[in-house]
């Protein structure tokens, strides 16, 4: 029998941080650069979880996802400027009063608008992916010109929090006080998932529906009722992720939910779709290669989650965790 | 006469452009075991997912004890107490055998008395209870895609080839595990090819070809003919032995 967990593509991050090593060539740089790595990572997987479920439960392949991480961080942005005094003072928990309030209205925001958006946009088109595809791209360019009418179309700056900017030296290296942040919060955030998926009936229920939602109806439950749920916390996720990654852009546009969408995609098809685990280390691996390729060799910086998903999908072609052997 | 278990009339079915099902109509009478027969693109596997709600029917009613269910979504057909063995069993592979047994209990933990007696009819599903059910043979992907129907007590049960592709000794431990599942007061309802099975477990049967029923009966008497056999099903039963 096989295990029940493959550590594989686990082991495979420590591969990449470890062969990164001595390309670097300095352990304070790479430690700086894997930090960053992780952090990355992390916010990415924060926002394209919802997504992986959502393909992996009702095969909606939803292109609008970037709408729910762009108004999150809208929302949350409007939230921060407003208590601007709190997070200027070179206080944590000072920062942290002003950051739980906008992250809280971020997640509410992107979830009601989830809410509608499933009911409006998505509903109609079950089953169909050619019109999902074009509704949902419809859908992600009305959205950021909504955006633009609301918040207007220039680029905003997003306060940052005083006593998480600039970095602490750990042994010679400097780590961004906030990259830490991110970190706490992505695995908290990957931990909360985990135990829900794994240790819940509602989880067994998820993972049941994203192997086989006709067999899950089968046995007596409306998929419906938990694809909405898992849209409407998906889209929540994204509001939350859009946070901090407005916080560590420290600037938010309309474009930014299409920007990230690419990254999001490659994310979810290395890990799998439909698959969470997969997600994470998909999203780790691709934030680790984004920070050492834009060290050591810039111009491959873009180039190198192409690449990355290409050796992946060579490996293993359903992605690292297949959902549904 | 007793309203029927299960009673379908004029059900037409169409998948796509194709019109697979054209006027079904057949009765499964409450209690034991009917069969339903036919060759390979019969329409069988399209007649129990159009009872399930799985495809829906163009035309026609479908009744599950005197109440129309053609167009009940399946979560109600299963609430109802109709539980479905699909063709390819339908298990979570990324699951646990306990869970995917777990989630077949609507009702909460399943009862421990129900749990021995499964445990009973398919002993291999207590040895590996906390294995990925995606690592188990195609044998025990069966008998968990069976088990999970019945950890519960349920009205109706259709199951789609349960031997198909297994090993003789598992056939013979399935067909024993239906011989006891006749025992409680489920109906059910099989599409099987295998004549062992058929003979040994049947009570009723019906035949179908082209989309149609084209024989209704005792499971007796067709088997005790070889002509009608020859004619409804193109060999004899005793071929697939
Ligand atoms: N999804 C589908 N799309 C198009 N045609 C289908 C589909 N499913 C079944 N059919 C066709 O419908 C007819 C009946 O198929 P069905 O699977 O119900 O037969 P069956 O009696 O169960 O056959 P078997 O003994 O091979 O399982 C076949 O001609 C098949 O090709
Ligand atoms: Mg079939």
């Amino acid at each position: 029998m096989k295990p029940r967990f493959d550590w594989i593509p686990l082991a495979l991050v420590a591969l990449v941080a470890a062969a990164a090593l001595p390309l670097v060539a300095s352990a304070p740089i790479w430690l700086t650069l894997t930090v960053a790595g992780l952090a990355m990572g992390m916010m990415i997987f924060m926002m394209a979880s919802g997504l992986t479920l959502v393909f992996g439960l009702m095969d909606v392949m939803n292109f609008a996802h970037g709408v729910f991480i762009s108004i999150g961080a809208y929302a949350a942005t409007s939230v921060l400027i407003a208590l601007r005094g709190a997070m200027h003072a070179d206080s944590l928990a000072a920062n942290l009063a002003a950051m739980a309030p906008a992250a809280a209205a971020a997640i509410a925001v992107s979830g009601i608008l989830g809410w509608l958006f499933e009911r409006v946009v998505i509903r109609p088109v079950y089953g169909e992916h050619l019109k999902q595809i074009l509704v949902t791209m419809g859908g992600l360019i009305v959205f950021e010109q909504l955006i633009k009418v609301v918040w207007g179309p220039d680029m905003i700056a997003v306060p940052r929090p005083q006593a998480l900017s600039g970095s602490f030296i750990l042994g010679q290296a400097a780590i961004e006080r906030y990259r830490v942040l991110a970190v706490v919060v992505g695995l908290a955030v990957f931990a909360a998932m985990w135990l829900l998926l794994n240790r819940t009936r509602l989880g067994m229920l998820i993972r049941a529906g994203v192997e086989n939602a006709e067999m899950v109806e089968s046995l007596g439950y409306r998929i419906r009722r938990l694809f909405v749920g898992v849209f409407v916390a998906g889209s929540c996720l994204a509001g939350l992720g859009g946070t901090m990654w407005a916080l560590y852009q420290e600037s938010i546009t309309a474009q930014m939910g299409m920007q990230v969408m690419v990254v999001i995609f490659i994310v979810v098809i290395i890990g799998g779709l439909g698959s969470v685990g997969g997600c994470f280390i998909g999203a780790l691996l691709v934030g680790l290669l984004a920070n050492y390729t834009g060290y050591l060799a810039p111009k491959l910086a873009l180039g190198s989650n192409i690449l990355l998903m290409v050796l992946v999908l060579m490996w293993r072609p359903r992605g690292l965790y297949p959902v549904g052997r | 006469m007793p309203e029927p278990m299960l009673a379908l009339s004029g059900v037409n079915t169409r998948i796509g452009q194709y019109h697979i099902l054209q006027g079904v109509a057949f009765e499964v009478p409450r209690g034991g075991l009917t069969m339903l027969l036919g060759r390979n693109g019969a329409g069988k596997t399209t007649c129990l997912r159009t009872i399930m709600g799985l495809w829906r029917a163009s035309a026609g009613s479908v009744r599950v004890e005197g109440r129309d269910t053609t167009r009940l979504p399946t979560p109600e057909l299963a609430r109802l107490g109709v539980a479905y063995v699909p063709e390819n069993m339908g298990i979570f592979a990324g699951l646990t055998v306990r869970e995917n047994m777990l989630l077949a209990a609507r009702a909460g933990p399943p009862d421990e008395k129900r749990l021995e007696w499964v445990f009973g009819l398919f002993p291999a599903l207590r040895k590996f209870w906390n294995a990925l059910a995606g690592n188990l043979s195609g044998g025990q992907k069966q008998m968990l895609a069976v088990a999970r129907a019945i950890i519960e007590p349920r009205r109706l049960l259709l199951v789609d080839e349960p031997t198909k592709g297994l090993a003789p000794a598992i056939v013979a431990n399935m067909i024993e595990a239906f011989r006891e599942l006749k025992r409680t007061d489920t109906t059910i309802l099989v599409v099987e090819q295998n004549f062992q099975f058929a003979t040994s477990l049947g009570d009723s049967v019906a035949v179908m070809d082209s989309g149609r029923i084209v024989h209704t009966g005792a499971m007796a008497d067709l088997a005790a003919d070889e002509g009608l056999q020859q004619r409804l099903l193109g060999l004899s039963l005793d071929a697939h032995q």
